[in-house]
């Protein structure tokens, strides 16, 4: 049985597509993923979150637990935040994730909903010899994002907090709509905006709260449909599409999120060292359509007759009013500019490489 | 309830069929276009280009999903709905008349009788 946030009647009251995802009840969609898309490009959005996974870390060795585990370096300043990948011993990933200090000896995990059981099993097994409690509080905790070029407009009205003062992956433990929260400038869509995490009994006040305070900025309630096509934008990867346990963070340009200049120990740590070295065989890259057609994940990329690689995402950009993709090429084949051949449905269309961002306009501070 | 036209055939494919003087109008049925979801892109083929029953005609990009759509009778294509070029969102919002995708001029006119009913599409889709 799925699981429902404590925002699953406002869905259903606005009329969204509900449908499952990663265990729970979610809203796909309210209207049409290209206007809920351009409310966050052009104004500002909200979107219900909850099923994205929180674990909490604390205790004397939070920060050596974390290093051991995560890719990234864990030593930043409380009240900062961090993204990562978190490895198997091979390289591959388990999850990519945000992590928030909050404190001296505390920290939380914010992992992909779809990988929650995965990664909480993971986490577990890697306790031993670590003075560390780290408490699975998903089910409690709700997560409300506010993001759009208006978003820090929307959310001054409902806090006291100066939000000038929380930079980009910052963040603040204080009241937002009168409820306890955490405040954090983060986000999947390439523009400005927060995150606000809260207990489960406060979401539906906080909810409430940002669609009055938005109402004059025509704030639009966006769904897990338009959060894909905002993220894609932005070429962002997401686990599951271009990333997961067979692609390492190095082939995934995502290198600067494995903290190789420091002398820390962590999982995967001499075989990522050693790829980044030696070269990955196949980089991950963004792509433009050229011709008509649409590579969708799974779609494989031609130069000539040689197979050279595959598309992991693939969709329209509704800011560009065109389709691009992301996707795995042999290196050699990896330099923008570079045209390729992908086969949708037995024909080839012509994309080429380009630089990622391919929509460069965002608010994001 | 999808929008099931009587004045229409259809075909197991999702294409309604209207004849229209000595053409037959081909389109996307509600049914599918609303499974579809947000059509953002039409591949349609080239007029004078010969259609055969069953063969697919062209594609149709929505945000998550793709789809062919299939040549309802053999002949040849007649015309092409323009519009769709800068509008695919017309197959959505009107699937049965300012969405068309495209005409065919039939080599036998007969082979329309031998399309879904209403009545029989409804089945065929579940309703």
């Amino acid at each position: 049985m799925d699981k429902r946030t404590p925002l699953y009647e406002k869905h259903v009251a606005l009329g969204a597509t509900i449908q499952s995802f990663a265990g729970y009840m979610m809203p796909i969609k309210y209207d049409t993923i290209q206007k809920e898309h351009m409310a966050v490009r052009e104004s500002v959005g909200v979107f219900d979150l909850t099923h994205m996974g929180e674990f909490r870390v604390t205790g004397k060795d939070s920060m050596a637990f974390l290093d051991k585990l995560l890719t990234n370096d864990a030593s930043v300043d409380a009240g900062k935040a961090y993204y990562s990948t978190m490895c198997y011993p091979d390289g591959g990933i388990v999850d990519d994730l945000i992590v928030y200090r909050i404190g001296d000896q505390e920290y939380l995990m914010v992992v992909n909903a779809a990988n929650l059981d995965k990664d909480w099993a993971w986490v577990q097994s890697h306790l031993q010899g670590f003075d560390v409690k780290v408490e699975n509080e998903s089910d409690e905790t709700a997560l409300v994002a506010i993001q759009g070029p208006r978003a820090q407009q929307v959310c001054a009205k409902l806090t006291d907090v100066d939000l000038d003062g929380i930079g980009y992956y910052e963040h603040s433990t204080d009241k937002f709509a009168g409820v306890d929260s955490l405040i954090a400038r983060t986000g999947y869509t390439g523009e400005d905006g927060f995150e606000i995490y809260m207990k489960y009994p406060d979401a539906e006040t906080v909810w409430d709260a940002v669609v009055k305070a938005g109402e004059e900025f025509g704030i639009t309630a966006v769904g897990l449909a338009a959060r894909d096509t905002l993220r894609l934008e932005v070429g962002y990867p997401l686990y599951g599409n271009d990333i997961d346990h067979s692609t390492t963070p190095i082939e995934a340009k995502l290198g600067w999120v494995v903290k190789l200049k420091t002398d820390k120990p962590f999982i995967a740590r001499e075989i990522l060292e050693q790829q980044k070295v030696e070269k990955p065989g196949r980089y991950l890259v963004g792509m433009k359509v050229i011709g008509k057609g649409f590579p969708r994940h799974g779609t494989p990329l031609f130069s000539g007759d040689r197979k050279v690689g595959i598309v992991t995402s693939g969709s329209i950009a509704p800011a560009l009013g065109q389709a691009v993709c992301l996707g795995y090429v042999e290196r050699g084949f990896q330099k923008r500019g570079n045209e390729l051949e992908a086969e949708v449905r037995g024909k080839r269309i012509p994309i080429k490489i380009v630089k990622i961002p391919f929509y460069t306009e965002g608010s994001r501070k | 309830m999808s929008n099931i036209p009587e004045n229409v055939r259809y075909t197991e494919t999702h294409e309604w069929v209207r004849k229209d003087g000595d053409k037959f109008v081909i389109g996307l049925t509600d049914h599918a276009q609303h499974e579809m979801g947000e059509i953002v892109m039409a591949e349609l083929p080239e007029v004078g280009a010969e259609a055969t029953k069953g063969d697919a005609m062209g594609g149709l990009e929505a945000v998550k999903t793709a789809e062919d759509f299939y040549a309802p009778l053999d002949g040849e294509i007649a015309a092409v709905n323009e519009e769709l070029e800068s509008n695919p969102a017309l197959i959505n919002e009107d699937p049965f008349a300012g969405g068309w995708l495209f005409a065919i001029k039939a080599s036998d006119d007969s082979q329309f009788d031998g399309l879904l009913t209403a009545e029989e599409y409804k089945t065929h889709i579940g309703e």
